[in-house]
């Protein structure tokens, strides 16, 4: 139902060869989540059970400390806890206690293992049931892991949003479920969509409130909003639900397919439907044809991050004419990216997992035109002469939907731009 | 177990990178997790480095812990070897490999490399950052002088006739506050008294280079925090002094040319002569700073309430140049770091104020709102809080923002350190002349009193317009009346605050039920300013 003539053929490339590497990881642990899910769920308070090491992670990746007293804390481990001096369940009881007395607005708390808390086995799922027996109705306590050495950055969110859905009332209501955290004025953009599209009841997960999360059942269609939400989608379909196959929403092409995927599911007449989105369309597709001259025929190089490689890849690839050589992405998870991968290139290399000087041995000898990296190896590369993009911007800021699609090409496209301003 | 928002300091092996991250030829093996890579970018965004710090991180995962996880170690130690090749390699372990045990150090010092292997034990449950730091670079100098170390007792040789003395600067590190530009200054006073800068360390230092530290003449210890130790082990082992004045402000500045000059056996006259302390005139010292405390438009500048809050070295030598050289008052003084806190209570007593001995983030905002200053001088963490309270704030100490890395010149040691802190200590407050405008036109109805100062933006539009509200509530605050509230309202708010709390205390003592005009102004003679 959308006009894709204008778009290159789909590659034939079901079965993509992976190149699997084991080493030096330069991504971030899954405890990162935390600084925008505490943003997106106000009502909720993220305490991680760990180290320094923990603590110095979250606050140096928010980069700024604009709250005096944010909703996310660390339980530092001491050595008295190691050794077992202190019961380091009692001293936790005891820091959740103070905590929740200090912050009578919060009404869930999270409490998040890390490296250290699973490597002594401290068990958070018993001490959320012990908490829970004594500080609910006021608050639920709940738990999952962020740790470094099960999770990679976004699947924080991941095991986060898995870890709320037994929360889930039962419903037998045919209703659209968005799994994904994005930003409210996305959500509130998305929301109208679906609405002037007919499609409905549509609940969004997470929840802006932590204590009232959505209902889910067997007549609940999920439709992916970010691609590292796999365990969470998983436990949703163990309840009941079916999950929407589609690309996901970046750029005109990819949400006009995400939209897509659930009016078909809805039965969206095609009049109706390209009657809402043509408009938004043509919106989307004009802001796009700015950046597209500082894009087209550029060579893109993706270092794993975000989960968000190969989606934001295929946009580049398809809609801004720029060819990726490598796109890495910290696992694959094959099921989530299905509707994305045959629309990849058949010449890119596809890399999972990662061995961080290997991998920038393939970067300096592809020397793309863009690499997509974080923050530890932005400028020492652009020290050599690379132009980068940090990876976490695509996390922090909102590229979801039509109306951010132009933003989204902005953030490739400012590279080069701000090469073509400077003569220094 | 203790509930932390946020942190001064990161863990002990952080301290470890900022050293090697300073140094040329080492690299450091990291046994640590996925995530941890995450204190490269400190150096590559905050230091804005153009090289990745040189660490290689094992990156184990959960599925490795059954497993060979000793195994991971000895590879990586083989590939960041051969891939960098390095003069000396430091191995260590991050907080989990700690739980682990795995003795990364000793498996690599069994892998009999061509190149020596220092093996870094930094227990990240019990230390911090900048002990790290210290651990490492005393680690580094025992290892690599090992087997040079005279017999006790030996003396030690005297300085070859007509060779210029020479002396060692220890300290300086990435992530350091200002310690590129202030290693530049305290380099231009060496020289102008005729000392040699032997070697600097760990900033810029081979590990060839930490070998000669011995040659020179004596040390200069000018970053405590990460030098102190590897200092008293040199001055232990091979008998060399060490200084004990760190040139932060102008008196300092002074005594520490007459220290060095007395370690080297030079003259300090060429410098100090043309120091005079004392007089009001520009030729009179090397630093304009003098002049400028003491032109008439610094009038304003007297008795302004400061808090200083750093690590000890920066933050004593703070208080005593805003006592003595601004003509400030100190309000509360107090460290992160507790490995100097004997020396910063002792700064404390002689200020008369009690000391803050606290790494608790909300234990020091409560502090400085309590002491309601009018200038906050502390880290990047006191920048957020005078912000959210509405007061004048600038940074003096590590841990430091990108901001604090600024493109020009600024260091805080020797004479333009002294004219670096004059400027930026000054800036955020209230003009002198504009200070006298406030009081005239305060009842002006065109003009807001709650407005900053005008050469400021009211700091990204998102923080709160400074108030006279105390943050903290007062459990018994007595009532004012609608005049005296009123009256309050006329008093500048930047004292206003100290006002109400002066005015309630004056009232609270006296057993008094309200707080009317009279009471104000009671109050205001009673404590006189």
């Amino acid at each position: 139902m959308t006009d894709l003539s204008a778009l290159p053929p789909v590659g034939a490339r079901t079965e993509i060869p992976i190149l699997r590497e084991r080493g030096q990881r330069e991504v971030f642990c899954g405890l990162t989540g935390i600084v925008w899910l505490h943003r997106k769920m106000q009502d909720a308070f993220f305490l991680v059970v760990g180290s320094r090491t923990c603590a110095h992670l979250i606050q140096s990746a928010a980069g700024v400390m604009i709250f005096a007293e944010p909703r996310f804390g660390t339980a530092i481990l001491t050595d008295r806890d190691l050794a077992g001096m202190a019961d380091a369940n009692d001293e936790l009881d005891r820091i959740c206690v103070t905590l929740l007395e200090r912050r009578p607005d919060i009404r869930t708390l999270f409490l998040v293992g890390s490296c250290p808390s699973e490597v002594i086995k401290l068990d958070l799922a018993k001490a959320a049931e012990r908490l829970n027996a004594r500080l609910l109705p006021r608050v639920r306590v709940l738990n999952y892991s962020g740790s470094g050495i099960e999770t990679t950055f976004t699947q924080g969110e991941d095991n986060a949003l898995r870890a709320m859905v037994p929360l889930m009332a039962p419903t037998d209501e045919k209703q659209l479920l968005v799994v994904g955290c994005l930003a409210d004025v996305v959500e509130d953009q998305f929301r109208r969509c679906f609405e002037a599209l007919g499609i409905g009841p549509v609940h969004f997960f997470p929840p802006r409130r932590a204590a009232d999360p959505p209902p889910v059942g067997r007549n609940t269609a999920v439709l992916a909003a970010q691609p590292f939400n796999g365990e969470t989608i998983r436990a949703l379909a163990a309840r009941g639900a079916t999950m929407l196959s589609a690309p996901y929403p970046f750029g005109a092409e990819g949400t006009t397919a995400w939209l897509a995927a659930a009016a078909d599911e809805w039965e969206v007449p095609a009049d109706r439907f390209a009657a809402v989105t043509a408009p938004m369309i043509d919106r989307a597709r004009k802001a796009l044809v700015r950046h597209r001259s500082h894009l087209a025929g550029k060579r893109v190089f993706f270092l794993p991050d975000s989960q968000l490689e190969i989606p934001l890849a295929r946009f580049l690839h398809r809609e801004m004419g720029m060819e990726p050589v490598e796109i890495g992405t910290p696992y694959l998870d094959r099921q989530m990216v299905a509707a994305e991968l045959p629309l990849l290139p058949v010449t890119t290399t596809l890399s999972e997992g990662q061995h961080v000087d290997r991998q920038l041995d393939r970067l300096r000898a592809a020397a793309p035109d863009l690499t997509v990296c974080g923050l530890g190896l932005a400028n020492p590369l652009e020290a050599e002469g690379l132009a980068t993009k940090w990876s976490i911007e695509l996390v922090f800021t909102p590229i979801h939907g039509y109306e951010q699609a132009g933003d989204l090409a902005e953030i490739f496209a400012r590279p080069a731009e701000r090469r073509a301003r400077l003569r220094v | 177990m203790q509930l932390t928002l946020w942190t001064y300091e990161g863990p002990p092996h952080v301290g470890a990178m900022r050293v090697a991250a300073s140094m040329r030829d080492v690299h450091y093996v990291l046994h640590a997790p996925q995530g941890d890579t995450y204190a490269d970018l400190l150096f590559t965004m905050i230091d804005r480095s153009d090289r990745r710090p040189p660490v290689t991180y094992t990156t184990f995962q959960a599925r490795d812990l059954g497993g060979d996880t000793a195994g991971l170690v000895t590879r990586t130690v083989v590939e960041a070897y051969e891939r960098h090749r390095p003069q000396a390699l430091l191995v260590g372990e991050s907080c989990t490999a700690e739980l682990i045990q795995d003795q990364p150090g000793a498996l690599a010092l069994g892998m009999h490399l061509p190149v020596p292997v220092i093996p870094l034990e930094l227990p990240a449950y019990t230390k911090k950052e900048n002990w790290g730091a210290a651990e490492t670079f005393y680690q580094i100098a025992r290892s690599l002088l090992a087997g040079r170390v005279p017999p006790p007792g030996s003396a030690r040789g005297e300085r070859v006739a007509g060779r210029r003395p020479r002396a060692n600067v220890l300290g300086p590190t990435a992530l350091g506050f200002r310690c590129r530009d202030d290693v530049v200054e305290v380099r231009r006073l060496l020289e102008e008294l005729g000392i040699d800068v032997h070697v600097v360390a760990p900033m810029g230092a081979s590990p060839d280079d930490i070998r000669r530290l011995p040659e020179a003449d004596f040390n200069i210890d000018l970053y405590p925090e990460t030098a102190h130790t590897t200092a008293a082990w040199l001055q232990r082992s091979f008998g060399m002094p060490c200084t004990k004045t760190v040139p932060m402000g102008l008196g300092a500045t002074r005594e520490f040319i007459a220290e060095v000059a007395h370690l080297a056996g030079v003259d300090p006259q060429p410098v100090l002569g043309r120091e005079r302390p004392g007089v009001a005139r520009l030729d009179a010292s090397q630093a304009r700073m003098q002049w400028y405390a003491r032109s008439v438009d610094s009038t304003y500048l007297t008795g302004k309430r400061v808090f200083v809050f750093g690590d000890a070295t920066h933050a004593i030598a703070a208080a005593r140049i805003a006592t003595e050289e601004m003509g400030f008052t100190v309000v509360g003084l107090g460290t992160y770091g507790r490995e100097f806190a004997r020396d910063v209570r002792a700064a404390a007593a002689h200020y008369g104020v009690e000391p803050l001995i606290a790494d608790d983030y909300l234990e020091v905002e409560q502090a400085i709102s309590a002491a309601a200053p009018e200038l906050v001088l502390g880290t990047q963490m006191e920048r957020h809080i005078a912000k959210r309270l509405g007061i004048a704030c600038a940074v003096i100490s590590a841990p430091i923002h990108v901001q604090d890395v600024p493109a020009r010149y600024s260091p805080v040691y020797g004479f333009e350190g002294a004219n670096v802190l004059f400027d930026t200590w000054v800036h955020p407050l209230v003009m002198g002349l504009e200070e006298h405008l406030l009081q005239m036109f305060r009842d002006d109805f065109e003009f807001a009193d709650d407005a900053p100062a005008s050469h400021l933006p009211r700091a990204g539009g998102s923080a709160p317009a400074p108030t006279d509200q105390e943050p903290a509530v007062v459990p018994d605050a007595l009532p004012w009346t609608s005049e005296g509230e009123q009256e309050l309202r006329k008093i500048p708010f930047f004292v206003r605050g100290k006002a109400r709390r002066n005015t309630e205390a004056f009232a609270r003592e006296r057993g008094l039920r309200e707080i009317t005009v009279e009471t104000l102004y009671d109050a205001k003679a009673h404590f006189g300013r």
